[in-house]
């Protein structure tokens, strides 16, 4: 009965999002399309949508005239580096989930106070530091600002929380080390929290911008974030050179995304945010 | 990177150890038990380094991740602090012995420094357009979008997130085409409607609306998620039963679903106004906080000061500022909330 009544809401309703999700999206189709035009087409007046003869030109030369093969190694390699901080975040949600110990309220407050403190304040200490550690101008040290997240670490403590302590009592009894309990009891019962971690750490390890704009300094050691940015310094403007190297950005992360979104937004509901 | 060496070790060395774990190099040799780290297991008669041993394992568990936050969360702002007190700038890094203590003297030309009051007065432009925008339509599109749980509407889902996972870069491409003034869509497309054209990036007033829609573009999807998570977290009982009441749907929203968001609404507020007062992305890449320093928020500020004029330590003494901004501002809300209970 009251889904009769509530027919023809959700029909327009439906419309006005579908809308909106057009609208919202409007600039990624804009960036695809532009990406296949000649370059001519895309600055000429009035714009066309549809590109009149697509083709592939502009991200042939993004390979082979510009370095955009190197930043893509480079960047995979950040992304690569970033499953370590995984583990470690893993670890600790691990750590303060399952066991007692001095300091464990105190740490965990210090960590999530690390949330609330901008990039921009750490932004040249961090570079002071690591310049001290010589890891300017490596991937590693491009990296390493952003291993771990306190948020990344709250996700992992509040789902390793629900784990029954009989399972790893039971791991123990049969004589599993702590780390051997970890390892083959905890990751595979974390799966959806890893995978959730996951995702997460490979879009914000793709699309970090800052660091890599910070301590890569030589060319070798750019990521595409840092060569896209060049692109837009040109003086002489070439928007489908533009679009194909957003694009090359951008469609990666839109394909993960869509793989994995069911189990995103699963993810904050599991951190308890009602 | 000391950090990876301490997650590599623990993890080589005690998967065969039955019993204890290694507590690794990242680890206090000063503790008892950990000089005998070198001597595997033991037997049950061999209780007492065991028990010191066990007491380390979930300390050995959280170090590494720990030990990354602390070097790159908690000790920049010592140093930041540390720096803010001094003359630092690219020379001296070179040749620390010619950097200066000069106490609060960067604090006070930051207080003078008319740049500075220009950048929190468009930081503030920002939070007050910026804060109700984003939690308003956040929330408009995640109450519409739980209308129904079918295909369509779960498949809408992804567009509205996809600004949110996007490169801030490739933004800065997508965005300063559409803009563009001579070639961009939007120009053309107030053209066919017989409008002017705009100086979307190149007007001061203008650039800082331009800016702020990227960002709002940009912010919603998370939000979106979490008010989403949210909402569908609110038990179906409670609307049946409203329903039951005779309580209209625009009631039971604000009198049933509303009160039970209140966590998720602070926390996306609280989020948000951090953000706003942190911004830095869009009118770096789009604007580069012009025209004329129209769109320079105070990140922008410090980042300018910092690593276009090298002046680490003017930069740090504005980056402390702003830090202490925050913290005021979190802590005054998180007192607001503990009032309203």
């Amino acid at each position: 009965m009251t889904d009769r009544r509530r027919r023809p809401l959700v029909v327009l309703v439906g419309a006005v999002l579908a809308v909106g999700a057009l609208a919202t999206s409007f600039p990624f189709l804009w960036m695809i399309t532009s990406s296949l035009k000649p370059a001519s087409e895309a600055l000429a007046t009035p714009p066309t949508f549809w590109p009149s003869a697509p083709s592939f030109d502009a991200y042939t030369r993004l390979f082979t005239e510009l370095d955009f093969g190197r930043y893509l190694l480079n960047t995979l390699a950040v992304v690569a580096i970033g499953a370590v901080g995984l583990l470690a975040m893993a670890m600790a949600g691990y750590g303060f989930a399952k066991y007692r110990f001095r300091g464990r309220g105190v740490l965990f407050m210090l960590v999530l106070m690390t949330l609330m403190i901008p990039v921009q304040v750490t932004m040249i200490p961090t570079y002071l530091i690591l310049n001290e550690l010589h890891l300017t101008n490596t991937l590693a040290g491009i990296a390493a600002p952003t291993l771990v997240s306190a948020f990344g670490i709250f996700l992992f403590r509040q789902f390793m929380a629900t784990i029954p302590d009989e399972l790893l009592e039971a791991a123990r009894l049969d004589g599993a080390g702590e780390m051997r309990t970890f390892l083959t009891i905890v990751l595979p019962l974390s799966t959806p929290i890893l995978a959730v971690q996951g995702v997460l750490t490979f879009i914000s390890g793709w699309n970090s911008f800052l660091w890599p704009l910070i301590i890569a300094t030589d060319q070798d050691m750019y990521t595409l974030s840092v060569g896209l940015s060049l692109l837009n310094q040109q003086i002489t403007v070439n928007p489908t050179l533009q679009m194909a190297g957003a694009s090359l950005m951008v469609v990666p992360i839109i394909v993960v995304f869509v793989l994995f979104q069911r189990h995103i937004v699963q993810g904050f509901t599991m951190s308890g945010l009602k | 990177m000391s950090g990876n060496g301490g997650a590599g070790g623990p993890l080589g060395g005690t998967a065969v150890l039955p019993g204890t774990t290694e507590v690794g190099p990242v680890h206090d040799d000063r503790r008892p038990g950990a000089r005998r780290r070198t001597r595997p297991g033991g037997g049950p008669a061999d209780r007492r380094p065991r028990r010191g041993r066990a007491a380390l394992v979930p300390y050995a568990f959280i170090s590494p991740a720990l030990l990354l936050l602390a070097m790159f969360g908690l000790l920049p702002i010592l140093v930041a602090a540390g720096v803010s007190l001094t003359d630092l700038d690219i020379g001296g890094l070179g040749n620390p012995e010619t950097v200066r203590f000069i106490g609060l003297d960067n604090y006070e030309r930051l207080f003078s420094d008319p740049g500075f009051w220009k950048a929190l007065q468009t930081t503030a432009f920002f939070v007050v357009v910026g804060v109700p925008v984003i939690i308003a339509v956040s929330l408009a599109v995640a109450v519409a979008l739980n209308t129904s749980e079918s295909r369509f509407f779960r498949a809408l889902r992804a567009f509205y997130f996809l600004p949110a996972i996007t490169a801030i870069v490739a933004i800065a491409l997508i965005w300063g085409y559409l803009y563009n003034s001579q070639f961009g869509l939007l120009n053309h497309l107030l053209d066919q409607v017989g409008l002017g054209p705009v100086g979307w990036l190149s007007d001061p007033t203008s650039a800082r609306f331009s800016v702020a829609l990227v960002a709002v573009w940009r912010a919603t999807g998370l939000n979106i998620i979490i008010f989403l998570a949210a909402l569908q977290s609110v038990p179906k009982e409670y609307h049946e039963a409203a329903a039951l009441d005779g309580a209209g749907r625009w009631t039971t929203f604000w009198r049933v679903t509303f009160p039970l968001l209140r966590f998720a609404l602070f926390f996306v507020t609280v989020t948000t106004l951090i953000g706003w007062l942190q911004f830095f992305d869009e009118p770096y890449v789009l604007t580069k906080g012009g025209p004329v320093g129209a769109t320079t928020s105070i990140s922008l500020f410090i980042f300018e000061n910092g690593f276009s004029l090298n002046q680490f330590g003017y930069a740090s003494a504005g980056s402390i500022v702003l830090l202490i901004l925050i913290a005021v501002v979190t802590a005054v809300q998180l007192r607001m909330r503990g009032s309203d209970d």
